[in-house]
């Protein structure tokens, strides 16, 4: 697993951040503000997410984790601030978003396709690439599913659909949103290993998640998210040092009182 | 292939799969063949299917497509986080939205006259036709641009209804009121102006115009004829017409370029 790496410890109290000495930054935000209307939603936002690692971005409901990953796949435009996606400033341009696998939180799909011709047309909109992965297929066993219409799919498979799509195209950024969420505790459990391989093999992946434990078993860095700022930003040992607590938890909930109390 | 040709490809196999449109031909079918079968001719069989062609078409293309494409909002961001473009994007959604529809008026209307062999309709049902897929494509754009302008979509669906309400019904009662309280003015041309910027009034007029049934004309109709003769009005109520489906696309293309998703 990973070494501890030196990191960046940023209590809102001070304010002040120093460099992480970790590998190079696969994504880059410098300055990021998102307002929807007269609310703010990032603020200023500066973040740097190491590539080859598991970064997990927490926080509760409205804290501005899904703009934050919708942000650093186009989805949604900042009002002040740049991005970089490997070393790609977003400019509006899609190409960059080749090396991009995401798996969104609702699973939603055409109903009257099948979950084959599902696969089939994201992988024509991207060009035919090569080299697919279909161990999730196998994985999960749902070969059989493929091809019936995704209407009277699941909820569970068309979330298993969903994540098959993520890992298809070998992306090395790998961006998921609440990814275990709906899936059963097996599925969730091939998901995670193979989330955890993806790493090994140099995969960046940047993760949103309520599900604590998990976080706890994939995450090698932390960025803890409310109102629309970092409030912390390094590793989990980092986070436990701070606090001085053993579960990630009850860090949080330290880390929560602190800030707001 | 282009990536625009390719999201038609699986969205018209999607529509079609849902029978709602195969439905709607066949009803369409079903309703000229018997006009045609009781006898009466094909001018007549025109001026029966005109008010189904008239309140009906805009009205299930703009249920239909609002409903569809809320339903489509999900996948439409997975797609939108692929390498794809959003001008190709919206281009294959919105023509694989819009075609199955004009195939089934096409079909629906035109194959019963084509096997009667014309039934003495001549260029009214080719007027009939053109309308008729004309209001397809105004109404789908409409349909997407309430889409882009509303996330709510009980607030979407709604503001369609009124929507059609507006140009359906309350539209030519508005005229009415006019045309009785200015009646002892010169108003001809303030109506005609009138009429261009209701694309159901517009719709009217060419049928009228083409079926050259002076006693269903209405004031607007015998306004219009007076003014341009046949085909001039023909001509600048088709322009119009265009024009009323090019504005809202464009409209439309143009937020969902912008349009954080």
């Amino acid at each position: 697993m990973s070494q501890p790496d030196p990191c960046t410890v940023a209590p809102a109290a001070t304010g002040t951040r120093r460099p992480l000495p970790l590998p190079r930054a696969v994504v880059e935000l410098a300055g990021v503000t998102k307002r929807y209307g007269s609310r703010t939603i990032l603020d200023r936002v500066d973040l740097s997410i190491p590539a080859g690692r598991v970064t997990a971005i927490l926080g509760p409901n409205a804290a501005g984790k899904s703009t934050l990953i919708k942000l650093i796949l186009g989805l949604v435009r900042p009002d002040a601030g740049a991005i970089t996606v490997n070393g790609t400033g977003l400019d509006g341009d899609a190409t960059y978003r080749h090396h991009i696998g995401y798996m969104p939180q609702a699973a939603r799909f055409p109903d009257n396709l099948t979950g084959r011709e599902v696969l089939e047309m994201v992988r024509d909109v991207r060009g035919r690439p090569l080299t697919t992965d279909d161990y999730l297929i196998r994985r999960f066993d749902i070969a059989d599913d493929l091809d019936r219409p995704v209407r009277v799919l699941s909820g569970g498979t068309r979330q298993k659909l969903n994540a098959v799509i993520a890992l298809l195209f070998r992306p090395s950024l790998l961006v998921l949103d609440e990814p275990t969420a709906g899936l059963d505790p097996i599925s969730s459990g091939i998901f995670k290993d193979k989330i955890r391989e993806a790493r090994e093999e140099g995969t960046s992946i940047v993760l949103t998640s309520h599900v604590l434990s998990e976080v706890e078993e994939l995450a090698d860095v932390v960025v803890f998210l409310l109102d629309g700022s970092i409030h912390f930003d390094g590793t989990r040992q980092a986070l436990w040092e701070l606090t001085g607590k053993a579960s990630l938890e009850r860090a949080i909930a330290s880390l929560m009182t602190r800030l707001k109390p | 292939m282009s990536t625009r040709s390719k999201v038609f490809k699986y969205e018209v196999r999607n529509v079609l799969r849902g029978r709602a449109v195969l439905l709607f031909a066949l009803c369409l079918l079903v309703l000229t063949e018997g006009l045609l079968w009781l006898g009466g001719g094909g001018t007549r069989a025109v001026v029966s299917l005109m008010n189904v062609v008239l309140y009906l078409v805009p009205l299930l293309s703009l249920v239909f497509g609002t409903m569809y494409l809320y339903g489509a909002r999900e996948f439409m961001e997975l797609l939108l986080a692929q390498p794809v473009d959003r001008g190709s994007l919206f281009a294959g959604v919105l023509a694989g939205l819009a075609l199955p529809m004009a195939m089934a008026i096409a079909a629906g209307i035109g194959l019963p006259f084509l096997w009667h062999g014309g039934a003495g309709g001549g260029t009214a049902v080719v007027a009939l036709l053109v309308v008729g897929v004309l209001l397809v494509g105004i109404f789908t754009a409409l349909a997407v641009l309430i889409v882009l302008l509303f996330d709510d979509r009980a607030k979407g669906l709604g503001a369609a209804i009124v929507l059609w309400l507006v140009v359906a019904v309350l539209y030519d009662g508005a005229l009415l009121a006019v045309i009785a309280a200015f009646r002892d003015y010169p108003i001809e041309t303030p109506l005609l102006l009138l009429t261009l910027l209701n694309p159901i009034d517009l719709a009217r007029v060419v049928l009228l115009l083409s079926i050259d049934v002076a006693a269903l004309m209405g004031y607007t109709g015998a306004a219009f004829q007076r003014f341009f003769g046949n085909a001039w009005g023909i001509g600048i109520a088709l322009v119009s017409l265009v024009l009323w489906a090019a504005i809202p696309l464009g409209l439309g293309a143009r937020r969902f370029r912008r349009k954080d998703f």
